[in-house]
């Protein structure tokens, strides 16, 4: 070295795993599940794009949102999206919630040894009507939950999320019960509430916030039809409905 | 692992109309290893000012009895009581003057500063280990469950909240910011300050 | 028995030098402190100098500091922007401002911008980069207009317009294509105003608001929070609890004093010396 003293050997290797921030989030109502995800993709102190959507419709009743390293996300989304498509020509029918959960474990397992370095959540409704989401990790341990956060601002979220959703540390007023499932406008509020939050203390997170909301065949969307900017996107008039939403979230 | 994960810890301080609380977990770990449920990191330094230091818990016990020596000092000196922000500077001071070999705190510290017209304003603020002040109007948190303690608190948080209802949220911030993180719980204790009474609360929390 | 002195001289003390050493030795790193991240710069217009910085102050990826100031004073006419370690930044600068009022007093003479910028030059020279502050200087002092940079291991450069910090490549964007010779003051703080916050939303260590500063050879104006781009948006809901939500072991409750009323109990009329022979 110029200095006179000397490095130590050094290895390089080309890496080929980079973080695009960004954050997920997802929770199951009785028969509804809300799955959201801001649209800001970063590399770095730079944002590489203010509109990469995160979350993506797999079925009618199936959504999932993958975050982590953006290329293997997408690439992976695609993947799944075909698997599903095989099966719908193979079996004459849609992947249940359940199925796609366990499909999602094989293929992530079988990458075990060079991983698709993605967090998915997986949101929907299961075949009994229920509202489901299930997690993963990026080998494919996965499970069902009634409310999951992931991506940069995770630890920011999912203890907001446990207090808010599971009531955690709160004890209920004598003589009553913590309800087990939260109607629908009490939900989409404490999920828009957790980004413009988290967008406030993590860099990564902002731009914009797409919300899809996954409602079971049959039951009422709760005044969702007339929520500001909810867009259908459901595709049979008699069965799971599906919603997107859009809001911007904080550009800086 | 870092040095600040050492043995865990965490401490947030919240405003609120005309009040302040500062609440900190109780436990003292060695790496994964719990020692003790009973660890206090606020300390009082006069009568209405706090100070809570999460992080080393060998400079937790140095600097406390560093700023109860600094702060008789000023008062036997100045033969009047400190003030809060002239505190808060005086931490920043003592913390810089380790600028390349410093204490392993971060300090966070809340009050009640006399105003011209003889009421009291709330104050609270934080440093980071080398003494960068944080002068935040809302919250500031410290600590190992800081990320987290960050999340609920911006969730929450919303001004000119009562004594009491400051002591719930505030309560609920911690309870629920540190049952996410291994390094800190094991108890916890509120402290809720208003111009003529100090409130100390032990909480009911998860003992894993 | 010879006690250790309590009071400490000034400057740095390298006492937990060994101890902190001997921790990285064994793997366990000295923790990050708060970093600006930050957007600076400083501009040369028609009658003086246009100082600009972002508000944001972050530790690793979370924002510390929402609201935090960057624009430090050095005198009356002069002041400096400060980017890097937060904790340096700050207290390098009020080290050189206390160092140039003494200075003006023991010359007689106004303040020059050469001056502090010769000040903290030396200074960050001598700390061979460790102290890590990147400084944009300006001032108007009776030479005329002076804006420098200052670079954490010492450097300096005379410029008429510089950028500093993590957003330095978007603001000097703006100033590439924008910045001209002589502008009026409106056209300048725009200017300022408009690298600001090509910094703050093109650059995740920058963000909130825009504090500029305007210092002209008669007065100096601080703009705290000039543009406010980045304000939260109402909550969809509140979040209080019910009172009694959260379950308590024990309770202290302690008074304090907030009245005193000082009865003097003295002599009847002569007041006499205690007698302590």
């Amino acid at each position: 070295m110029p200095d006179g003293s000397f490095a130590h050997p050094q290895q390089r290797q080309f890496n080929p795993y980079s973080d695009n921030g960004g954050t997920i989030l997802a929770i199951a109502g009785a028969d509804f599940t809300v799955i959201a995800g801001d649209t800001r993709q970063s590399e770095g102190y730079s944002i590489q794009t203010r509109y990469a959507p995160k979350v993506f419709r797999l079925t009618d009743r199936a959504v999932l949102a993958v975050n982590g390293f953006a290329a293997d996300g997408n690439m992976f989304v695609k993947k799944v999206k075909q698997r599903l498509e095989w099966y719908r020509h193979a079996h004459a029918k849609d992947m249940p919630l359940r199925a796609i959960a366990r499909l999602i474990q094989t293929m992530l397992y079988a990458q075990r040894f060079f991983p698709y370095y993605v967090y998915n959540i997986l949101g929907g409704i299961e075949e009994d009507g229920t509202g489901a989401v299930y997690s993963f990790d990026p080998v494919g341990s996965y499970e069902r939950e009634a409310c999951r956060a992931a991506g940069a601002a995770q630890s920011l979220v999912q203890p907001f999320l446990d207090n808010q959703i599971y009531f955690k540390n709160q004890k209920a007023a004598p003589g009553t019960t913590h309800p087990a499932h939260l109607p629908l406008s009490d939900v989409l509020s404490i999920v828009i509430d957790s980004f413009t939050s988290a967008t406030e203390r993590h860099i990564e997170v902002g731009d914009g916030l797409e919300i899809y909301v996954v409602v079971a065949q049959g039951r009422s969307p709760q005044g969702l039809d007339a929520f500001r900017g909810a867009q259908e996107l459901s595709t049979q008039p008699n069965g799971d409905r599906m919603f997107i939403i859009r809001r911007e979230l904080k550009k800086d | 692992m870092s040095i600040m994960e050492y043995n865990g810890g965490s401490v947030i301080a919240m405003v609120g109309k005309e009040c302040v609380a500062i609440a900190s977990d109780l436990r003292l770990g060695n790496q994964a290893l719990g020692i003790s449920s009973n660890f206090q990191k606020i300390f009082q330094m006069t009568d209405r000012i706090f100070l809570g230091l999460p992080g080393l818990a060998t400079d937790v016990t140095t600097l406390k009895e560093t700023f109860r020596f600094r702060v008789n000092m000023y008062t036997i000196k100045e033969e009047r009581e400190l003030e809060p922000e002239t505190f808060a500077h005086m931490v920043s001071s003592a913390l810089y003057e380790r600028r390349f070999g410093p204490y392993f705190i971060e300090p966070v510290m809340c009050g009640l500063q006399k105003t011209h017209d003889g009421s009291y304003k709330p104050f609270i603020a934080a440093t980071d280990l080398i003494g960068c002040l944080n002068f935040a109007k809302d919250f500031v948190v410290a600590g190992t469950a800081s990320s987290k303690l960050f999340g609920v608190a911006e969730g929450l948080w919303e001004p000119d909240l009562e004594p009491e209802d400051l002591f719930e949220t505030c309560a609920q911030t911690l309870l629920n910011a540190v049952d996410r993180d291994a390094y800190s719980g094991w108890g916890a204790e509120v402290y809720v300050l208003t111009k003529d009474k100090v409130i100390k609360r032990t909480l009911k929390g998860r003992m894993d | 028995m010879a006690t250790a002195s309590v009071y400490s001289g000034p400057g740095f003390d390298f006492t937990n030098e060994v101890r902190n050493n001997f921790l990285t030795d064994r793997g366990i790193p000295l923790p990050k402190a708060t970093s600006t991240g930050t957007t600076i710069v400083g501009c040369l217009f028609k009658d003086g100098i246009i100082l600009g910085a972002d508000t944001r102050a972050t530790e690793g990826p979370i924002v510390a500091d929402k609201n935090c100031e960057k624009i430090h004073y050095i005198t009356d006419n002069i002041r400096c922007c400060g980017a890097g370690t937060a904790a340096d930044t700050e207290f390098t600068t009020a080290l050189i401002s206390s160092n140039m009022e003494l200075h003006a007093l023991s010359t007689g003479r106004k303040p020059r911008v050469v001056t502090a910028m010769t000040m903290l030059k030396q200074m960050l020279f001598r700390y061979q980069g460790h102290i890590g502050a990147a400084l944009v200087l300006g001032g108007v002092d009776v030479t005329g207009p002076q804006l420098f940079t200052i670079h954490p291991h010492g450097s300096t450069d005379k410029l008429p317009y510089v950028t500093m910090g993590s957003g330095s490549l978007a603001a000097m964007a703006v100033f590439e294509a924008q910045w001209k010779p002589n502008m009026e003051r409106a056209e300048a703080l725009d200017l300022v105003c408009a690298a600001i916050s090509a910094g703050i939303f093109n650059d995740l260590g920058s963000g909130s608001n825009v504090d500029a500063c305007v210092i002209t050879a008669s007065h100096t104006e601080m703009l705290r929070n000039f543009v406010k781009p980045n304000e939260r948006v109402q909550k969809e809901r509140s979040y209080t609890f019910r009172r009694g939500t959260t379950e308590w072991k024990k309770e202290e409750i302690r008074a304090l004093v907030v009245e005193e009323d000082i009865t003097h109990i003295t002599g009847r009329g002569t007041e006499e010396a205690m007698d302590t022979s």
